[in-house]
């Protein structure tokens, strides 16, 4: 049986200086994978490569589809890669504004990702976009206002339901909670928490904080320039870190 | 159902210029189904260290971890994370005496969260969880909120009751009783007692040495 991802040494150069050296790893359905490392540590450079936002310098992704077909994702055309990332997958940038189309409305943002697979039913987007804005806990009577006037926090919602409302089966997150404050940070923690339940969502976070990480993930990788230095259950990683950095790395945080 | 052969445990501190602490000398022993087992010792001597090596929290320095998982022996001390997750999810159970949760998830949620990961139906769930929160004497009006308001005592028994809620077939119990009053304690008792009924085994720390009578029929000492 195969993972539903499966990457295979993927390093990533930056002319002559090294983002990212060899990373394995195979993501199952249901599971949460933090990547986490100090900034600089080639957590974000893994997460473009691996989810079609970079090309790497060397390496292999494969997803498998929902029909179990196996596909290489390097050997995708630029059109299906494109759709592949509309559909099946989500990403959600740190900033939410790399995510969302400023210029249109916050219906249209979640509504865009429905019309990209073929939707056509002006009533039924607007229908689906209403039902994910109430998901995460966005008025819908903000509907047809900008993203930009919309608090960081509800942006970061909105982002959410753009990337779910096709029903993606992995979603990469970059930093999701940074920069919000904490009664947002556990607004988004519940909602994510509830999508991995209730959808079997598999997700992929890049983050600096181990406490969200704690919360959210089921496995963990560490990273410490450009290289994974340790992988494991998250408590494993946690409570019994084994690598001299991930020691310094726990040890430092204030209480998980 | 559990078979441990000589497992030892040593922590290597790095940033202390790699100073070696040994927890667990070459320990061996088995556990199995419908028995009761106390792990006794001075504090300090790695009794909770013993159930985190057993749960996969910590690492085995050397040794083996066999756990009879789905009818079939399993070792544990270098399986995948994906089926540590499998054997947490369907066979060996954990309670600590503190409540770890995201914030505004409800009580009720909670508690029923492990039966809905192993595929049992939202509603059957639910009410195996009004149930064990009703034996621990939560009040009905704060199943609906988050734990986290909640006093020590309360959070302690709502852990208890996701801890009870699966019936998994090996219970890793560490202090499960401590800090709640004669009669929740009695409760819990109660739960411990009905789970070895129903054939799981316990393996579990009492700092109470009465408890520790009532249930277990014999020991490991550290």
């Amino acid at each position: 049986m195969n993972g539903l991802l499966t990457v295979d040494n993927i390093t990533k150069n930056y002319g002559s200086r090294v983002g990212c050296h060899p990373a394995s790893f195979e993501l199952w359905p249901g599971e949460v994978l933090a990547i986490v490392g100090e900034s600089g540590s080639g957590k974000t450079t893994l997460l473009k490569c691996i989810s079609g936002q970079m090309d790497p310098t060397s390496g292999s992704v494969r997803y498998t589809k929902r029909d179990g077909e196996q596909i290489l994702f390097q050997n995708l055309s630029e059109a299906e890669r494109r759709f592949l990332m509309r559909t099946d997958w989500g990403f959600v940038h740190q900033d939410a504004r790399d995510g969302l189309r400023m210029g249109v409305s916050a219906g249209a943002n979640v509504g865009e990702r429905l019309m990209a697979v073929g939707d056509r039913h002006y009533g039924h987007i607007r229908k689906s976009a209403a039902d994910w804005l109430r998901q995460v806990e966005i008025d819908v009577e903000r509907i047809d206002d900008s993203p930009w006037s919309f608090s960081g926090g509800m942006r970061q919602r909105l982002q959410i339901a753009r990337n779910l409302v096709t029903a993606p089966r992995i979603i990469f997150m970059d930093e999701p909670t940074g920069g919000l404050d904490v009664s947002v940070q556990a607004r988004l923690l519940d909602l994510m928490r509830g999508l991995v339940r209730n959808l079997g969502l598999a997700a992929v976070i890049v983050t600096h904080d181990l406490a969200v990480a704690r919360l959210l993930s089921t496995r963990m990788m560490v990273m410490q320039a450009g290289s994974v230095i340790e992988t494991g259950l998250t408590d494993q990683i946690l409570e019994d870190p084994q690598a001299p950095y991930t020691q310094l790395l726990v040890s430092s945080v204030l209480q998980v | 159902m559990l078979k441990v052969e000589n497992l030892s445990k040593q922590f290597t501190l790095h940033q202390q210029g790699g100073v070696q602490i040994p927890v667990i000398p070459r320990l061996s022993f088995s556990v199995t189904s419908g028995e009761a087992v106390a792990i006794t010792g001075p504090s300090g001597r790695g009794k909770s260290s013993l159930l985190k090596l057993l749960f996969g929290s910590y690492i085995a320095t050397s040794g083996s971890i066999k756990i009879l998982h789905e009818a079939e022996w399993l070792e544990l001390t270098n399986i995948s994370p994906r089926h540590m997750m499998d054997v947490r999810n369907k066979t060996i159970g954990y309670v600590t005496q503190f409540l770890r949760v995201i914030p505004r998830v409800s009580t009720l949620t909670i508690v029923s969260e492990p039966l809905i990961y192993r595929g049992v139906e939202v509603s059957a769930a639910l009410l195996r969880a009004q149930n064990l929160l009703d034996q621990l004497n939560i009040p009905q009006k704060l199943w609906h909120l988050s734990p986290m308001t909640f006093s020590g005592g309360e959070q302690q028994r709502v852990n208890i009751a996701r801890g009870f809620a699966a019936h998994h077939p090996l219970l890793l119990l560490d202090e499960p009783t401590a800090s709640l009053d004669d009669e929740n304690r009695n409760r819990v008792m109660e739960l411990i007692r009905e789970a070895q009924k129903n054939g799981s085994a316990i393996l579990a720390v009492f700092h109470n040495e009465d408890e520790r009578h009532l249930v277990c029929e014999r020991d490991i000492a550290l």
